[in-house]
């Protein structure tokens, strides 16, 4: 009977001072003070209601590294991404500043807009997607990112911009693009075969003053906010705030701007869209009739 | 727990100085807050892979429950192939110093009873003997990741606690194959897709740090299989981009995952499936099923002079099928896993016959001798309190349906397993570096006529022959359990 009190006695002693050391908040990492400027906040993604006490521990569990206890981006991983390496520093969310939005430039984005970047994450950083949690643990993520910046208690989420239905990708409407590519200086930035390597590419910093690099398209990699033509669409017509990559919403019409997604898609070479398939046939058809982009063409063709 | 207290030996630490000594470390713990956390394991068995946190700058906790149990972020991000399909995982894009090497282990103490040892002036069914004292785990150095994109590889020199090695995986991986999740090919020496991953379990004692049904062979059985035991060979696994839906096919040559062809030429299969659910608040559920399908030579092609190494033939099959689940309640805080096994093997390998007992063709069948039959499983449940600190616990059972021999040769519950595990682990600081946790387990095993397949961590084997203690219909169980505590580090 001594061995089995003596077990026992272990165990439950034991298991009470690990219980008491793991609740005492000066002790070691429990004592992680979330710093939540909002009271209780919610999200709300078709039927799903996220809620951010339940994704305070969430955010512990999976964020807390990067995103910081007051989410200001300084997480104890943070000083490791470098961003002349094209690693993004992580989100700042006291801000209330992002990059992938359905709402127009410097208007807070949906709930379902970050459901989705946490969703499918941010390629080529180390932001990871966290599709594998559960749709739940996700909305509820979503309420508690929204617990560091007052902007979400005095703004209103934007409204998610207009977009026409997509007309077929003709060569008429991919030319078209190609010259809104020439003619919005897009090239500037991303060069004028896309490979991010625009005249101003290399002096480019984000809002934080971290340097930055445009998107080059001939790696074919995905967009960070998205996938689609739609998504590509959003991309320019909203910006990506926080970074140079600004809304054309002001200066490409709707319906134009899918003449520009259709153009883009001409430039991913490393995965042979059906865009660069017409477009390739076309300009073999008619050789030396496009002016090359960039600085010395004329304006309009 | 009545027969062990009975044969309770004189010389136990009383339960205050156990108390005492718990208190003591706590205490050291208290005092230095600040650590890293890791994985450790006795034997060599538990994965958990610190290498990958520095990588990607991810806390463990990102990637497991309580380290080494994955969760399901950290199964989809193993089953990318150490990916985490941000285009980065090669290591081109990562700094020429990084090196992606773990370390793992376990100083503990422990404490081993086991009943029925034949001591010096021990009654005829002999009586307990202890033992206990400061003791190491076996070490785990273990590196692995991706050679280039969609490249990946593991290698896991493994000893034990004396310092002998052998590989315990060894593999590269070509993932995301024709450019789908479907296709994915491992080559080498790899754990087998088990749904209930014993390498990276939450427990680490020599009676409690194995599932009983993974390893078991019926008494007097020649068949060294384990589901527990990796093995060499060829799996296409394939997978959904959440991993909910998994499936794996494995070609494995049939030596048991031991090198040099010891002993034969032939191959086994297995199969497995699972799929998850997401079930509202409660959280994700996964259900699967598995498969294996193999054959043992019975002799080689000497069978009356010591056998040639590789040649076994008179090959005889076994099989091993079941399901198993992986499902939570409380929003994720609450995890059970049920896990079924049947087992078979050939009469031929259950009457002995195998390499070092070559049974000569034609062999004559002992009167009434059958294959042998089993089920076998167990219910595991998780309590993550926190991100830091599970408590554990596990009943295991296991049942010889049919025996290779008729009674009174073989009593009907000879083999019979009843496996009990309770325990708890704390992971006093959880960054994204090292780990290490505190871990405490108890575990009590009841082997019925048979040596507890703990080996029984440090003490002797049970009275031999312990069928001495059968009667013709029931053999007793021998109990044999481990008290064990120890501080598992993994940078
Ligand atoms: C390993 C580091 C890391 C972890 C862990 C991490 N993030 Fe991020 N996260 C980042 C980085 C880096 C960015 C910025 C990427 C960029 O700007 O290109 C980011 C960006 C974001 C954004 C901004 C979306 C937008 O449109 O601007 C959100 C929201 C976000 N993360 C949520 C989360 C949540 C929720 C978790 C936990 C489930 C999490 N992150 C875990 C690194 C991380
Ligand atoms: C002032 C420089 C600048 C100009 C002009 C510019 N971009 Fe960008 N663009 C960027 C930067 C920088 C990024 C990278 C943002 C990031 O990684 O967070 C980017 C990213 C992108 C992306 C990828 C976004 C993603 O989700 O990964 C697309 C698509 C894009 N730009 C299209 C355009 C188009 C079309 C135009 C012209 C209409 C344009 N850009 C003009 C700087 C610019």
């Amino acid at each position: 009977m001594k061995s089995i009190t003596s077990v026992v006695a272990f165990f439950f002693g034991s298991l009470g001072l690990a219980l008491a050391a793991g609740t005492t908040p000066c002790f070691a990492q429990t004592d992680i003070h979330f710093h939540t400027v909002t009271g209780p906040m919610e999200a709300h993604i078709g039927g799903l209601a996220g809620h951010s006490s339940d994704g305070k521990t969430l955010y512990r569990r999976f964020c807390v590294g990067c995103h910081g206890a007051s989410g200001d981006g300084n997480g104890e991983n943070a000083i490791w991404f470098d961003p002349t390496l094209g690693f993004a520093k992580p989100r700042d969310f006291t801000l209330g500043v992002f990059k992938c939005r359905s709402t127009p430039t410097g208007a807070l984005p949906t709930d379902e807009d970050l459901f989705d970047a946490v969703t499918r994450g941010f390629v080529t950083t180390n932001m990871p997607e966290w599709r594998s949690l559960t749709n739940q643990e996700r909305a509820n993520l979503v309420a508690f990112v929204k617990t560091f910046s007052t902007r979400w208690q005095t703004d209103k989420a934007g409204t998610p911009i207009a977009i026409p239905p997509e007309p077929p990708a003709k060569i008429e409407s991919i030319l078209h693009g190609r010259e809104l590519f020439q003619k919005m200086e897009c090239w500037k930035c991303h060069g004028s075969e896309g490979r991010g390597d625009g005249p101003s590419a290399a002096t480019l910093t984000d809002s934080k003053g971290n340097p930055i690099r445009p998107y080059d398209f001939t790696t074919g990699e995905r967009f960070k906010c998205g996938v689609s033509n739609h998504d590509l669409y959003r991309i320019f017509m909203t910006g990506l705030d926080g970074t140079p990559m600004p809304s054309f919403a002001d200066n490409i019409k709707p319906e134009e701007a899918w003449d520009l997604v259709h153009f883009l898609r001409t430039l991913q070479v490393s995965i042979k869209t059906p865009e660069l398939g017409t477009f390739r046939q076309w300009v073999s058809a008619h050789p030396g009739q496009l002016k090359p982009i960039g600085q010395e063409a004329p304006p309009g063709k | 727990m009545g027969e062990r207290a009975r044969h309770s030996a004189k010389k136990s630490i009383s339960w205050l100085a156990l108390s005492l000594l718990g208190f003591f470390l706590f205490a050291m713990i208290l005092a230095d807050s600040r650590s890293a956390s890791a994985k450790p394991l006795p034997g060599g068995n538990f994965r958990a892979i610190p290498a990958f946190a520095r990588k990607y700058g991810l806390p463990c906790s990102a990637c497991h429950t309580a380290w080494p149990e994955l969760n399901n972020f950290g199964q989809v991000f193993r089953d990318n192939g150490y990916q985490l399909m941000n285009d980065r995982d090669s290591p081109i894009w990562q700094n020429p110093t990084y090196w992606p090497m773990t370390l793992r282990m376990t100083p503990n103490w422990h404490r081993e009873r086991t009943n029925h040892q034949p001591v010096d002036g021990a009654p005829p069914n002999g009586s307990v003997v202890e033992q206990h004292g400061f003791d190491l785990s076996g070490f785990d150095l273990w590196t692995a990741g991706t050679l280039y994109k969609n490249i990946s590889f593991s290698l896991l020199p493994s000893s034990d606690s004396t310092g002998a090695f052998h590989f315990e995986n060894a593999f590269v991986r070509f993932d995301n194959l024709l450019k789908s999740r479907w296709l994915n090919v491992k080559f080498g020496k790899f754990e087998l897709d088990n749904l209930v991953s014993e390498k990276r379990f939450l427990f680490l004692s020599a009676n409690g740090g194995l599932y009983q049904t993974y390893h078991f062979a019926p008494v007097g059985d020649a068949n060294d299989f384990g589901l527990g035991d990796n093995q060499i060979g060829l799996e296409l696994m394939g997978h959904s981009i959440n991993s909910y839906t998994r499936y794996s096919v494995s070609v494995l040559s049939s030596n048991s995952g031991n090198v040099g062809l010891p002993s034969n030429r032939t191959y086994d299969g297995y199969v497995t499936f699972s799929q998850a659910f997401q079930v509202g608040r409660l959280g994700l559920q996964r259900l699967g099923g598995y498969a294996y399908v193999g054959r043992r030579p019975t002799f080689s092609q000497t069978f009356t002079t010591a056998p040639i190494p590789g040649t076994g033939i008179g090959n005889k099959s076994f099989y091993r099928v079941g399901f198993a689940g992986d499902l939570y309640t409380l929003q994720g805080k609450w995890e059970f896993l049920p896990f079924f096994l049947h087992g078979y093997d050939s009469v031929f390998l259950g009457i002995g016959c195998g390499l070092t007992a070559p049974c000569s063709p034609p062999v004559t069948l002992p009167a009434g001798a059958k294959a042998p039959t089993w089920n076998g499983g167990f219910i595991e449940t998780h309590y993550y309190y926190s991100p830091q600190l599970v408590l554990t616990g596990r009943y295991e059972i296991l049942r010889m349906s049919r025996q290779a021999f008729p009674t009174p040769t073989m009593p009907a519950n000879q083999g019979d397993i009843d496996a009990y595990t309770a325990g708890y682990r704390w992971y006093p600081i959880m960054f994204s570096r090292a780990g290490l946790a505190w871990h405490n387990e108890f575990s009590l095993v009841k082997t019925a006529g048979a040596i507890p397949l703990s080996g029984n961590g440090v003490g002797l084997s049970p009275l031999a022959p312990l069928t001495a203690l059968c009667s013709a219909t029931r053999c007793p169980g021998v109990w044999s359990q481990t008290l064990f505590f120890g501080f598992d580090f993994d940078f």
